[in-house]
This record gives structure tokens, sequence and C-alpha cells, in this order.
């Protein structure tokens, strides 16, 4: 009885954050604000504060451009959890699934020799995958929903993915 | 994002004075550096020292920016900020552009008779 009461309160690391927005780019930029602002209630450093904003833009923008095509016609939700070391995610829109089922395996545009055909694109997916750790995209009913984990301590000193 | 340009002997320094370079950014950004290295010098040096945030859709527009320079004009970056440089380290971009700590080591020694 009394170790089902301590589990869940204050100070035992679970602390919780969620934020609806409509699924268009002020809004999100207002999100992530608040989003920030909560990860400074946790004791992160900066760079990791950074990461996780730099995470939460770009399945923002992804939702955004590809969920709801640019048409700014549906909402977006972030959830945010602290379980002990690491950082949990769910995100979820109603727009269109993602193709094949699975979130895109974020490969990085070659490095082209000439000026004229270096990317201007298709970098957003790779940089998730390299910041996250078990990521998964399952659709219910007409609902998108991507979870992720990230992990603070391997964000600071982690090398550079392959 | 406001951007400021002055000449120093025969490099434009550029500073972007906005403090994210995002989605909601970054297509008025690429059009503002078009106007302002048009017709410029071939050493471009961007300062970002004050930009706080960038995503993919900011360095898209950083790469886009080169892209319309003319052959011979060069784009360095100067100053980018701890998690703007995480971005350009994961894309390898840091392999594409010459990046300076800061705007005194971009400029040396045209920073140093600057008026």
């Amino acid at each position: 009885m009394n170790r089902a009461d301590q589990r869940g309160g204050a100070g035992t690391g679970r602390e919780r954050f969620e934020v609806v927005f409509p699924g268009e780019g002020h809004a999100l930029r207002q999100a992530l604000k608040e989003a920030v602002a909560f990860l400074h209630k946790l004791s992160l450093a900066p760079e990791v504060r950074g990461l996780v904003e730099l995470v939460l833009a770009e399945v923002g923008n992804n939702v955004i451009k590809h969920a709801y095509c640019d048409a700014a016609q549906g909402v977006i939700e972030f959830r945010i959890e602290q379980r002990q070391d690491a950082l949990r995610f769910v995100i979820l829109d109603d727009g269109l699934p993602m193709a094949a089922g699975v979130a895109p395996p974020g490969r990085l545009p070659r490095i082209a020799a000439m000026r004229a055909d270096l990317p201007e694109g298709g970098f957003g997916w790779h940089m998730i995958r390299a910041l996250t750790r078990d990521l998964n995209y399952s659709r219910i009913g007409n609902r998108n929903r991507l979870e992720f984990t990230m992990w603070p301590a391997a964000l600071i000193q982690g090398p550079e993915p392959e | 994002m406001q951007l400021e340009s002055r000449d120093l002997n025969a490099t434009r320094l550029i500073t972007a004075r906005g403090d994210r370079l995002d989605a909601a950014a970054a297509i008025r950004f690429k059009d503002e550096m078009r106007d302002l290295t048009d017709g410029g010098p071939a050493r471009i040096v961007l300062d970002m020292s004050r930009v706080a945030f960038l995503d993919s859709s900011g360095l898209g527009a950083v790469v886009g920016t080169m892209k319309q320079l003319r052959d011979d004009q060069v784009l360095e970056l100067a100053g980018l900020t701890p998690t703007v440089m995480r971005v350009f380290s994961l894309t390898r971009m840091d392999t594409v552009f010459t990046i300076h700590p800061d705007v005194q080591a971009a400029l040396g020694d045209d920073f140093a008779h600057a008026s």
C-alpha cells in the first residue's frame, strides 16, 4: 500500500507535458516554446533541450507538410513524459497516414560534388532517427501515432551516426 | 529574419539578427540573402551567432543561399551555436561550408581594420 502511494508522486521523476495545437507553422512555434519551458523544469543540459526542440520541430513540420498537406486543417498533440533517465514522446495527429505504414528510414541525401546539385531537403528524418530510440509509428482508426524515446546522456557525447 | 550587411575590404559580412531559422523563416531568408549577395564581393560571411535554433528547413535555406551565388562567390559561416552546429554535423553539411568559430576568426585582418 505504501509503495503504491509513493509511486508517481512529486519528485519521482515522472513529470508530464501535453499540448494540442493547430497544424500550422506559427502554432508549432508556440507549442515548441511551451515544450521548451517545460524542459527547463527538468535538469537537462541546454544542448539536450535544443536537441529535443529540434526533434519536435522536425516531427511537427513533417505532420504539417505531409499529414495535413500544408492545409492547416487539423490539430497536433505533443506529449512528453520524463521517466527517470529518459524522455518519452508521443505525437498524435488526424492527418493522412504515413506512406507504407512506417516512418521513413531517413537516408541522408548524398553530398554532391557540384554546388548546383547540393541537397536542400531530405534531412529531417535522418536527424529524427539519429537522435531518438525505439521510434515507432502506428495508425489507430484515423489517428497517426508516433512514439520515441530520447536519452539525454546519449545525446550529449553521442558520436555521429554511421 | 532581419539581416544586416556591411562590406569589410573584400568580404561582405551579413549578420542574421533573428534567433530562429526554421520553416516559417526559411523562404524569406533565402530571398533576402539573394538580394544581399547579388552583385556583391566574392566572399560572403554569414554571422549566425544570434541564431539559437535552426532546423532542416533552415539548413535548406542556407544551402539554397549558397546555390544562388555566382560561381566565383563563396558563403562561409561564423559563430554557430552548439545545437545549430549539431544540425550541420548530423547531416554532414559541415563538410560543405567553411565554418568559423566566430566573426573575428572569419574576418581576421579585415575585422581589425574595420571602421
